[in-house]
């Protein structure tokens, strides 16, 4: 059965960042492939989406995404089911961390693909092992793996301890071309903690995670990128220093983008008062000083994407004492809406904003999408921005382990369209 | 309407009363006070012949400990049963895999138990506040310990001591010396004193064994252990685990001793009445000299004494807090307002 869509999405605000556009315009969507945009377009047979007062944008791309084989722990959230929460949240294309399986073997890639593919919500974009079994030690077959349809490579946060084999990694991935994500700490000064370094865990008396354990890592791996010619995207970077050393980089034409949390713009160390194991998350929520150089560093640039780090946990998991429980907040029903938040709130002009969660984390990943292209298969969505919901009203992850499942937030997702059907429909 | 902090809000019932004992931040000082007096009115138990009050007769006081006390447990399971109470105490190794479910099954199951009281002592910071939100209404918890954050009933029995040696916190300088960044008891002590009105909180330690941000603490941050005991009342020393030497924290005992460890010397420094204290249990020429252990200043085992006193004070309070809320559900129920 052919499902791709004929639609007509009438006087909707078009907002695609990558074009610069910004007007209220048709969009014309012909089996599955976005056609025309343009004034008072005609679609004989189309189906017509009256989307006066609405946006029409590039579907998201999510650039860090936890997900796990049914059966596989630790996250809740499979495959199959958080592809629907994507296609809730606008989402059409997110890049499966390889703590998934882990995927250091094809038929992972297979069964992810194939998840995804029978799900039919959004792309499940895997990313490959950097190292057989994540355990930093030996190099995983990361050609062959992206022949079978990884998009990168990386240690989904487990680092690679020695500089040797992480040299040899990179000199290996170079040679293919393969893009590297790193999410950059050192273990050693990580180990055992569970809170910003600062404050609040003084106060808390909660075992710190030093900023410098990201800057440190993110300085020998800035150091390596430039010495092998490795294509790198750093990820969920969280502190002020960090941003130093980036910033740093690209100026001297370094390869190399990078991403932050969208947690790690809306919250600070001070949402662990009263031990909220909600707001337990690696890399731990940092300073109030950290989160505004960050929204800073999104807004000039230095930090290209937003992403939702999207960890979907079993209600078991955050029902312990602080230091016990897991971290990770589920962020793929808040993505879009905490973005809008920002804008709302001043804190991130809108084309930037939207930017950053569209074609930013593509052109990061080397992917084509997050754009309103014609020619190509339509992805994207259509939302009504200022609509505030109660987001746990139409919650879709399996993972509710976040701290704005109460929350009343701005934006609802009305269509979205992933690869030209449409893949999510709101009631 | 500004909330409350969330340790108030979880520990206090709506007037105020103290219905659970979690952390001594952000609690008040009529409060603290109130505690210390209704001590004083049971430190004489220890010395009858009889030596218990029927204040918690029915009740049922169970203490978890996730974490092995010897002396802690040792002196809540004597002022529960001083208290009347029936009082039932588990040693709960954690299982390393699956944390949060021991946790809270073994919550679900006490709980089935019919239990007033929950005396916990746990090695996560936080432990005992999770352990209040979960557990049913009308169950007090009551910190014995957790983590490196709070150990509020030894700074409360220390705070008693200071009280009775120097009749107040008015104009009083003390200092505590040691591993701050391990120690739940000192994080207790700084909230207490600043409650309770000392003039001036110093904490002494090498760098090492200070939080990130140690002045986020309420203290004044000293490296030096001379220039920070210089002319103070009370000088508190804190134990410093062996294990500290192994993990790069300090190069030697010889060496900590030799900067930071208490002797008669630098005890020189402080004021000529000031007192010693020590939670105990003491390690002698690692952090104190035993010449200052057992020397005219130190007040460390009437810290133990009273101790029981206090427990016994924070026990029965929390106990009638729940009894309060009860009674004020039960009156909301019966006008038809309860739900």
């Amino acid at each position: 059965m052919d499902t791709k869509a004929n639609l007509l999405i009438r006087k909707g605000r078009v907002i695609d960042p990558a074009s610069g556009r910004d007007d209220v315009a048709d969009l014309l969507v012909e089996e599955g492939r976005l056609v025309r945009v343009g004034a008072s377009l005609d679609a004989p047979g189309a189906e017509i989406m009256e989307a006066e007062g609405l946006w029409v944008i590039p579907g998201l791309v999510d650039s860090c995404v936890h997900l796990s084989l049914p059966g596989e722990g630790p996250w809740t959230g499979d495959v199959a089911s958080e592809c629907r929460a994507a296609a809730g949240g606008g989402i059409t294309h997110m890049a499966v961390q390889p703590d998934c399986g882990p995927v250091d073997s094809t038929a992972v890639v297979r069964l992810i693909r194939e998840q995804a593919g029978q799900a039919n919500f959004a792309r499940a974009l895997p990313v490959a092992a950097l190292t057989q079994g994540l355990a930093g030690e030996h190099l995983a077959e990361m050609q062959t793996l992206a022949q079978a349809g990884c998009i990168a490579v990386g240690q989904a946060g487990a680092s690679v301890a020695s500089s040797l084999t992480l040299k040899r990694c990179l000199e290996y991935a170079a040679t293919f071309d393969l893009l590297v994500l790193f999410r950059p700490e050192d273990a050693s000064l990580t180990a055992g903690g569970c809170a910003h370094d600062g404050a609040v865990a003084a106060r808390l008396g909660l075992p710190g995670i030093p900023a410098v354990a990201e800057s440190v890592a993110l300085s020998r791996d800035l150091l390596l990128v430039e010495a092998t010619g490795v294509r790198a995207h750093f990820q969920q970077i969280s502190s002020r220093h960090s941003l130093t050393l980036i910033r740093e980089a690209k100026r001297r034409g370094l390869p190399v983008t990078a991403d932050v949390s969208i947690h790690h713009l809306l919250l600070d160390e001070s949402a662990l008062e009263g031990f909220d194991s909600r707001c337990h998350v690696l890399p731990p929520l940092r300073t109030v000083e950290d989160r505004q150089a960050l929204l800073d560093a999104v807004a000039d640039g230095t930090l290209d994407a937003i992403c939702s780090k999207h960890q979907p946990l079993g209600s078991f998991s955050k029902a312990a004492p602080f230091p016990s429980t897991r971290p990770g907040i589920s962020g793929l029903d808040t993505l879009l809406p905490l973005v809008l938040k920002l804008v709302q709130d001043g804190a991130l002009p809108l084309h930037r904003a939207l930017d950053a969660v569209t074609s930013a984390p593509a052109r990061c990943l080397g992917i084509p999408a997050g754009q309103l292209e014609t020619g190509r298969m339509a992805n994207l969505a259509v939302v009504a921005p200022d609509e505030q919901r109660v987001m746990n009203e139409r919650w879709l992850s399996r993972g509710r382990n976040s701290p704005w499942l109460d929350a009343v937030l701005p934006g609802s997702v009305r269509r979205t369209l992933c690869n030209g059907e449409v893949s999510w429909l709101a009631e | 309407m500004t909330l409350a902090p969330p340790s108030s809000r979880v520990q206090l019932t709506d007037d105020g009363k103290l219905r659970h004992f979690l952390s001594l931040e952000h609690l008040s000082r009529p409060l603290l006070e109130d505690i210390l007096d209704t001590a004083a009115g049971f430190v004489d138990v220890g010395g009858r012949a009889i030596k218990k009050v029927p204040l918690l007769r029915g009740k049922t006081v169970v203490n978890l400990f996730f974490e092995s006390s010897t002396r802690t447990r040792s002196t809540f399971e004597l002022a529960a049963k001083r208290l009347s109470a029936d009082v039932l105490t588990l040693d709960i190794a954690k299982s390393a895999t699956s944390k949060g479910e021991t946790l809270l099954d073994t919550l679900r199951n006490l709980e089935a138990m019919a239990a007033d009281m929950f005396v916990v002592r746990h090695q996560d910071s936080g432990a005992p506040f999770f352990i209040a939100e979960q557990v049913t209404p009308r169950v007090a918890v009551i910190n014995a310990g957790d983590g490196r954050h709070a150990h509020p009933t030894q700074a409360m029995l220390d705070m008693y001591t200071i009280r009775h040696y120097k009749g107040g916190f008015e104009g009083l300088k003390v200092a505590i010396v040691g591993d701050i960044l391990h120690s739940r008891v000192a994080r207790s002590q700084i909230h207490a004193l600043n409650i309770l009105g000392a003039e001036e909180v110093r904490v002494i330690a090498p760098r090492t064994l200070l939080p990130a941000d140690a002045d986020a603490l309420g203290a004044t941050v000293f490296t030096d252990m001379v220039q920070g005991i210089e002319d103070v009342d009370v000088v508190i020393m804190l134990r410093l685990q062996k294990e500290r030497m192994d993990s790069a924290l300090l190069p030697s005992e010889g060496e900590f001793f030799r900067l930071y460890g208490l002797t008669n010397e630098k005890l020189c420094h402080a004021k000529p009445d000031a007192i010693v204290m020590h939670p105990g249990p003491i390690n002698r020429g690692v952090e104190i000299a035993s010449e200052v252990a057992d020397g005219p200043r130190s007040v460390i085992l009437n810290q133990v004494t009273f101790g029981i006193a206090v427990r016994m004070a924070v026990m029965s309070m929390a106990i009638s807090g729940q009894e309060s809320l009860a009674a004020a559900q039960a009156a909301r129920e019966e006008s038809g307002h309860g739900h």
